[in-house]
């Protein structure tokens, strides 16, 4: 006779942190978008357009980026190692492509890409991730300091864990911010302690806004653990000023936090009077050592120019915690046994890219040249095109792969959103999608000032789509406005 | 000095409690002795192509191609790879929207999902839901997925075998769960006890714990028994009375080696039991392309099948999923290849099969070698190793052992296998790292080494362990009592 109970994993008794947390980047939005995008294959007449743009994901290679080559012929190599030896293979892959393949070999353990490797990931990979860290920042990098993971996002998910004790454990982060963040910090059951970027001043940092919400966290009982510095922003695109990084570094050591460096897009940079500093570079210039600050800063293949998500591969460099506290994050790390090996070559690739001189080079550099121009054109054109729009305001992507442009909608607007109950943005980006097939992700989704309205849109359509695609949002915007003009 | 913010005092409590011995201090240092230049034979993980185990070639052949798509339009490429890897790789290639390097979808290729749902429709003879399988980066992340979804607080219990894979109570340590242990019978070949299992539950139910779910590991690990259908049945006729879900890790199905008891999904049982049982009993199946007799475990490629949940609640479990985006899409054609593999006909089928046979013919004959060298080892007793990939050897310690283990501040097992490691290179697992009765001693170690290089292995372990046993078994004695 069976039990009277319903069963054990129902809504209602599921881990409520799990509820709590949310993602927008594929969340309602884009479930609707997709059930669009099937009813046009069956009726596609159906719709005023013939088909889906997804612009609410850092997602390159599915809107048509083209991997770099060089990188593909060596993890192919690797996946395949038999046929290096054979004659053959040099008619089909670059000789330096060969050698990379052969050296990376080496450095694995039985030349087998299908073990489980150390659990920080092979050594030889970390050395050369460390040296690369190093040529780029002007200082030392420890591969014992390197954990390599399947994207830099289980490296948030693991620092949050570590740090996360109770609900009365907060991490500063950024509004607006990547949504892993929030709903991270809620999976562990921690609390998210905001502090605003200014949307006025290009989204820009001001520190003692920082101080300010700590104070207030610390007030109210919440040990203030961590800050979250995305770098370059996301979905805001800006590239802090080193004077900038230099307060949040004197910050952190003053205030004894963790700093979280997210800086995925180091290699998204599009305007000539920004570069990218890691906080490593930083910390270490202002002469700020592993006793003074705990930084730990993660590195994705999924952005740049590689564009490679879909392989899962980034890596966490962790300085200034104690060794008690690296042996915590190694036995953490060590429950899923290692990240994919692919994804660690891949890692390895992106920071030892091909040198001047190398067979490879100057194909090399033409595709990655290629592809940051093109994102640098696509961020100014769509940029542009949303400021020509009545009521649309919108800061330049300095860097990262998106725009998030702000909606000063007019009052009826609000209210007709208000009466399905929808936030107005989400309202709007609804609209949006079912009169244009453009997706795109409401600003609530990041976090925003309350009573302002965003939405976030990626730059990532191939460039000979984007005149149509400011077609047809400016048609789109101008009849929304003109049906809820006050 | 100012105190650390991240101190290890400060530290989130559930993940100190955690503790995975598969690559904790024998592993660590058995490192540091290969560091000093010590020949190491690493048993500690399940982990074949560590130990010389090739991989199969067809499957790398097509996921080299997916790698490198512009090679298909290459006239020279049918030099290097056969028609059918070409064709398959276009097929895989075909079901992404932009290639090995754009996310899929969270729960994975959909063209995939379906495969494995063909798969298991086929191994069962039941239809299968792709919308109810989500791939994974490797079957851990499934099965820390769904313990996180499961668990709430510390008055959730799961209940898990002992001896256990200890990836389960490393989960259950670090999202504040309970365990409750079940033990298997060593002297019934590692067989389930439901009376001890009930008295478990009944036990934790009156510390307050709500027991939520039931692991099942089929093949066993480290244990390797093989269930029976009549084994399976009961056990899902337990969550059934007693309202648990059961999560079934079948991630060995592959690794059988004897015949009397062949593999059956959790999933097959159920539904041959009809309803109420196959419309009510919540289950959650695992599997993984780590195991059997591809070895994949780098690519971290796996998946889980979910049975009588709530539509609820699985998009409460897509939701997470999505925030880590995607799995790795290698690693999923890995899996597609694994569940739809070549067939007769097929230009590769051939060389396939016999690389497949090899493997398992080696790996069964390993497993008789193993456990035969061990039984003919002093003080030693070992369960034949049915499926999976380990044997799991009794070791009884004379009373003098344990005392020189205390006197060193170890566990007696720990004492033992760093001394196995010092003497031989030989690099186990305790069997505390599983869980054991107390007082009943055990280590793991893997069948993986080749072959050819068994007889020296175990004529080394035995000289080791008979030494071991002489030295503290001599005539002085100790009482423990």
């Amino acid at each position: 006779m069976g039990s009277t109970q319903s069963p054990p994993v129902t809504f209602a008794s599921i881990n409520p942190k799990v509820l709590k947390c949310e993602y927008a980047v594929r969340g309602e939005i884009v479930s609707h978008a997709q059930r669009l995008q099937q009813e046009l294959q069956t009726k596609p007449d159906l719709h005023p357009f013939d088909e889906i743009l997804y612009c609410n994901i850092g997602n390159p290679q599915s809107l048509g980026q083209q991997p770099v080559t060089f990188f593909r012929e060596v993890l192919a190599l690797c996946d395949h190692p038999s046929i290096l030896d054979k004659s053959e293979t040099h008619a089909l892959f670059s000789s330096d492509a060969i050698a990379r393949a052969r050296q990376i070999l080496d450095l694995i353990p039985g030349r087998a890409t299908g073990a489980y490797s150390h659990s920080q990931g092979i050594k030889g990979l970390r050395d050369a991730i460390a040296a690369g860290i190093t040529a780029r920042d002007g200082f030392p990098a420890n591969a014992d300091d390197i954990f390599l993971t399947d994207g830099a996002s289980p490296a948030v998910h693991m620092m949050m864990q570590l740090l996360i004790r109770s609900e009365k454990d907060g991490i500063l982060c950024p509004i607006p911010q990547y949504p892993l963040y929030s709903a991270s910090i809620a999976l562990h059951g921690g609390s998210l302690v905001p502090y605003y970027l200014d949307e006025a001043a290009g989204w820009g940092l001001e520190i003692f806004q920082v101080k300010k919400q700590l104070e207030d966290a610390r007030s109210k009982g919440i040990a203030v653990r961590a800050i979250v510095v995305i770098n370059p922003g996301n979905p805001t695109g800006q590239v802090l000023a080193e004077e900038n990084q230099r307060e949040i570094v004197e910050f952190c050591e003053k205030e004894g936090l963790v700093l979280l460096a997210d800086e995925v897009y180091q290699e998204n940079i599009y305007v000539e009077n920004k570069k990218f500093n890691s906080f490593k570079k930083i910390a270490r210039s202002m002469g700020y050592g592993e006793k003074d600050l705990s930084l730990v800063s993660c590195q994705s293949v999924s952005k740049g120019y590689y564009g490679e998500c879909g392989k899962r591969g980034g890596y966490m460099e962790v300085t200034g915690f104690s060794a008690d506290v690296r042996e915590q994050i190694y036995k953490v790390a060590s429950v899923n046994l290692c990240s994919n090996i692919s994804g660690q070559i891949l890692a390895s690739l992106v920071m030892n890219p091909p040198k001047v001189g190398d067979e490879s080079y100057e194909s090399f550099a033409a595709e990655k040249n290629g592809i940051l121009s093109s994102l640098a054109r696509r961020a100014k054109a769509l940029e542009d095109a949303f400021n020509g729009l009545v009521g649309v305001t919108c800061n330049k992507a300095e860097g990262a792969m998106y725009l998030f442009p702000r909606l000063h909608l007019p009052q009826k607007a609000i209210e007709a959103a208000k009466a399905v109950n929808a936030a107005p943005d989400a309202f709007y980006a609804r609209r949006l999608l079912d009169a244009t097939g453009i997706v795109v992700v409401p600003g609530s989704g990041f976090g925003q000032v309350p009573g302002t309205w965003h939405f976030r849109c990626t730059i990532l359509p191939q460039e000979d789509k984007i005149p149509a695609i400011i077609a047809r949002l400016k048609a789109f915007h101008e009849s929304f406005m003109g049906e809820f003009c006050d | 000095m100012t105190p650390k913010p991240l101190d290890y005092e400060s530290l989130n409590e559930n993940v100190k409690k955690v503790a995975y011995a598969v690559r904790g201090e024998l592993y660590l240092r058995a490192a540091e002795l290969q560091k000093e230049g010590k020949k190491i034979i690493f048993t500690n993980v399940g982990n074949p192509h560590a130990l010389g185990q090739k991989p199969l070639t067809f499957p790398r052949q097509v996921v080299a191609l997916c790698q490198a798509p512009f090679l298909l339009d290459d006239p020279n490429v049918g030099l290097l790879f056969p028609a059918d890897a070409i064709s398959r790789a276009r097929h895989y290639l075909s079901m992404t929207s932009g290639g090995l390097g754009a996310y899929s979808d969270s729960r994975g290729l959909p063209g995939i999902r379906k495969e494995v749902a063909d798969f298991i429709g086929k191994r069962d003879g039941y239809p299968s839901d792709p919308e109810l399988i989500f791939l994974t980066d490797g079957a851990s992340k499934g099965v820390m997925q769904i313990l996180n979804t499961i668990i709430r607080d510390e008055n959730d219990g799961i209940l898990v075998p002992v001896p256990q894979y200890p990836l389960y109570s490393a989960t259950i340590s670090l999202y504040g769960g309970s365990l409750v242990p079940y033990f298997l019978e060593e002297e019934a070949n590692w067989g389930l006890d439901f009376y001890n299992i009930r008295q478990s539950v009944a036990a934790a139910r009156s510390r307050g714990i709500t027991v939520r779910a039931m692991v099942i590991i089929n093949p066993g690990n480290p244990t390797g028994q093989c269930l029976s259908e009549a084994n399976i049945r009961e056990l899902l006729e337990f969550c059934f009375q007693e309202n648990l879900v059961l999560l079934a890790d079948e991630v060995y199905q592959q690794n059988i080696y004897q015949d009397e008891r062949p593999f059956v999904s959790a999933r097959k049982i159920l539904f041959d039991m009809g309803p109420p049982m196959s419309k009510e009993v919540q289950l959650v199946s695992f599997h993984t392309v780590s195991k059997g007799y591809w070895g994949e475990c780098g690519q971290r490629g796996g998946y889980f099948e979910m049975t009588n949940l709530p539509s609820q609640t699985v998009d409460e479990i897509y939701k997470v999923a999505s925030i880590s985006l995607s799995p790795n899409v290698p690693g999923q054609i890995f899996l597609g290849l694994m569940v739809n593999p070549p067939k007769p006909g097929d230009i590769s089928y051939l060389k396939f099969v016999q690389e497949s046979k090899a493997v398992l013919e080696s790996l069964r004959r390993r497993a008789q070698i193993m456990t035969d060298g061990f039984n003919s080892c002093r003080n030693v007793v070992c369960n034949f190793t049915e499926g999976a990939m380990y044997s799991f050897p009794q070791i009884r310690l004379p009373p003098k052992a344990i005392e020189a283990a205390r006197k060193a501040g170890k566990a007696p097992d720990v004492f033992y296998c760093l001394g196995l490691l010092e003497a031989t290179g030989i690099s186990t697992v305790p069997g505390s790292g599983f869980g054991q009765k107390e007082g009943v001693l055990h280590l793991r170690t893997t069948i993986l080494p080749a072959e050819e290089d068994m007889p020296a292995i175990m004529a080394s372990f035995r000289k080791f362990n008979d030494e071991f046993m002489e030295q503290y078994e001599n005539c002085r004695g100790y009482s423990r009592m």
